[in-house]
C-alpha cells in the first residue's frame, strides 16, 4: 500500500510536508482531512492520530504525527539530497535547532496573529481584545526579528547555502499571516530576500499551488457554519491555546 | 579544548543535558549561568546565545542553543548507545514525534504549573494559590494523559523497550511542577512505574544530584529574598513583563 499523507492545506506544518513530499517525488495518497468540517475528530481519523490534528502519516502499519519528525522520517527513508537534513552533525545541528526553536515562537506566535485576525473572533461572536491583539503582533515581530538576527544572519540559507528542512518549515508560518493581510515580510529587505530564494529552491509554481487553498479560503471565511459543533469545538481548543496565557518569545518560557 | 556546557539545573531543558553528558561520560566544563541572578541577560552570555536562554554548549567555534537539538548532535558525535536516538528509522521517528508535541504540548503547561505554585506565590508576596493555578494544573493533567495514551501507551519507555531521549526529555519537565508542590503523575500507578523505571535507567544517584535544586525551589527562593532582596524585585519584574 502507498504511503498515506492526512492533510488539510490550510495548516502550516500540512503544506511543508506536502511541499517536501512533491518536491522530492515522493509517491503518496493525498487523504484529505477539513479542519473546518471537523474531520479530525471522526472515529477513523484517530485511528490515525489519536492527538487528532494534522498532518498525520500512515506507511503500511506504521503511524505518526508531528510534522517536523515526519520531515524526518521521509528524508531518511526517501534518501533525499543531503541538504535537506545533512549528514554533517554541525550543519545538521543547526537545522535542528531552528526546528525546536519554532515551534513556541515563529510557528506559534504566526499562528495565533492568523486565528486572531481571521478565525477565532467569527467563531467566538466577539472581537479580540486591542491588547491581545496588540501583544499578538508585537511577539510575532519580536519571533521575526530574532529569527533574522540569530537563525538567518548574513547566510543565504538557515543552515548555510543550501534550502534545507529549517527554511522549509520556516517559510510555510511565515506565509500564514498574509492570509489575513498581515505581511510579515514588509519593511524587511534581509526577509524578502532570504523569502525569494527559497521560493526559487522550491520552485514557485509549487509553493503557490500549496499556498493557494489557504489564500482563498481566508477570503472567504464568511461562507463558513460558525455554529457547526465541529467548528465550535475548534474554537475552544484555539481559545485555551491562544487566549489563556503568553508563550513569551524572548526571555522566560512562560509568563503568567 | 573540552566542550563547555552552560546551563543551570533549576531549568528542566538543562538538566536533560546535563544527565546526558554524565551518564555518557561525556567530559565537559560546566559553566553555571544562574537563571535567579538573571545571569543570562549579561552582554557576555548575549554574545554566546543571543535568544539569552539556556543550555548552550560550545564545541571549539561551535556555539548549539535548544536542548533537544543539543542532546542529537552530542549522541551522534559521541556515538552514545543506540537506544538513546536509534538508527532505525521508525523507532527514531517515535523519538522525534515526542521530542517534537512536548514543545509545545508538555513543556510549557508543566512550567506554568511550576512558576504558579512554586514562584509566583514567593515573589509576589501573596502565599496562597495564585490566580490560575487551578486551570494550570488542569491543562497539565490533560497533557499527562496524553503524553500516556498517546506517546507511552503501555509500553516500558516512548519508543519500546529501552529508555530513550524521548524519556529523558519527558522526565525532566514532569519534575518541575514538584518544585511548586504538585506532583504531575500522582495516582497513575503505570505513570509513576515509568518514572521509576526511568530513575533506574539513568541512575538514582545522578537522577537526585540533577534534581536537588528544583525540589529546594521554597528554600532557594526563602535563601534569595533574605539576602538579596533586590533580586526578588528584578524576577518579579522579569516574570509579570508584558502579562496579565
Amino acid at each position: 500500500m502507498a504511503l498515506q499523507l492526512y492533510l488539510d492545506l490550510n495548516s502550516q506544518p500540512c503544506r511543508s510536508v506536502y511541499i517536501f513530499a512533491k518536491k522530492n517525488n515522493i509517491a503518496f495518497e493525498f487523504k484529505p482531512v477539513s479542519l473546518a468540517e471537523g474531520q479530525q475528530y471522526t472515529e477513523e481519523f484517530e485511528k490515525v492520530n489519536l492527538l487528532k490534528r494534522v498532518p498525520a502519516l500512515k506507511d503500511g502499519d506504521f503511524t505518526m504525527a508531528e510534522s517536523v519528525a515526519i520531515l524526518k522520517y521521509l528524508a531518511g527513508k526517501y534518501k533525499t539530497p543531503d541538504h535537506w537534513y545533512p549528514a554533517n552533525l554541525q550543519q545538521r545541528a543547526r537545522v535542528d535547532e531552528y526546528l525546536a526553536w519554532q515551534h513556541t515562537t515563529i510557528r506559534f506566535h504566526g499562528s495565533r496573529l492568523y486565528m486572531f485576525k481571521g478565525l477565532l473572533p467569527l467563531l467566538s461572536g466577539e472581537p479580540i481584545p486591542t491588547d491581545k491583539m496588540d501583544e499578538a503582533v508585537s511577539d510575532l515581530q519580536t519571533s521575526i526579528r530574532l529569527f533574522e538576527d540569530k537563525f538567518l544572519q548574513d547566510r543565504p540559507f538557515i543552515a548555510g547555502r543550501e534550502v534545507s528542512l529549517a527554511d522549509l518549515v520556516a517559510i510555510v508560518e511565515l506565509m500564514q499571516p498574509l492570509g489575513v493581510g498581515f505581511d510579515p515580510f514588509k519593511d524587511r529587505p534581509k526577509l524578502c530576500s532570504w523569502r525569494d530564494r527559497v521560493e526559487a529552491a522550491l520552485g514557485k509554481e509549487l509553493l503557490d499551488e500549496a499556498h493557494e487553498k489557504m489564500m482563498k479560503r481566508s477570503g472567504s471565511l464568511s461562507n463558513l457554519d460558525v455554529n457547526s459543533p465541529a467548528l465550535q469545538r475548534f474554537a475552544i481548543g484555539l481559545k485555551k491555546t491562544y487566549m489563556s496565557w503568553r508563550l513569551s518569545p524572548s526571555g522566560c518560557k512562560s509568563t503568567c | 579544548m573540552a566542550l563547555q556546557y552552560y546551563g543551570d539545573l533549576n531549568s528542566q531543558p538543562c538538566r536533560s543535558v546535563y544527565i546526558f553528558l554524565k551518564k555518557n561520560n561525556i567530559p565537559f566544563e560546566f559553566k553555571e549561568v544562574r537563571l535567579f541572578m538573571g545571569e543570562q541577560y549579561s552582554e557576555q552570555f548575549q554574545k554566546l546565545n543571543p535568544l539569552r536562554k539556556v543550555p548552550v554548549i560550545k564545541d571549539g567555534d561551535f556555539v548549539l542553543s535548544e536542548s533537544v537539538s543539543i542532546l542529537k548532535y552530542l549522541a551522534g558525535k559521541y556515538q552514545t548507545p543506540d537506544h538513546w536516538y536509534p538508527g532505525d528509522l521508525q523507532r527514531r521517528a517515535r523519538v522525534n514525534e515526542y521530542l517534537d508535541w512536548q514543545h509545545s504540548g508538555l513543556r510549557p503547561q508543566a512550567s506554568r504549573v511550576f512558576l504558579l505554585k512554586g514562584m509566583v506565590p514567593f515573589i509576589s508576596g501573596s502565599p496562597g494559590p495564585s490566580a490560575g493555578a487551578m486551570e494550570a494544573v488542569e491543562e497539565l493533567t490533560q497533557s499527562v494523559e496524553k503524553f500516556h495514551q498517546k506517546f507511552l501507551q503501555d509500553k516500558p519507555y516512548v519508543a519500546g523497550a529501552d529508555i530513550s531521549l524521548a524519556d529523558l526529555v519527558a522526565i525532566v519537565e514532569l519534575m518541575q511542577p514538584l518544585g511548586g508542590g504538585h506532583d504531575p503523575l500522582d495516582g497513575s500507578a503505570p505513570l509513576t512505574a515509568w518514572r521509576e523505571r526511568v530513575k533506574k535507567a539513568i541512575g538514582r544517584e545522578l537522577f537526585d544530584e540533577v534534581h536537588g535544586p528544583v525540589l529546594n525551589t521554597q528554600q532557594s527562593l526563602e535563601s534569595i529574598s533574605q539576602k538579596q532582596p533586590e533580586l526578588l524585585d528584578a524576577m518579579k519584574k522579569m516574570l509579570f513583563k508584558g502579562g496579565k
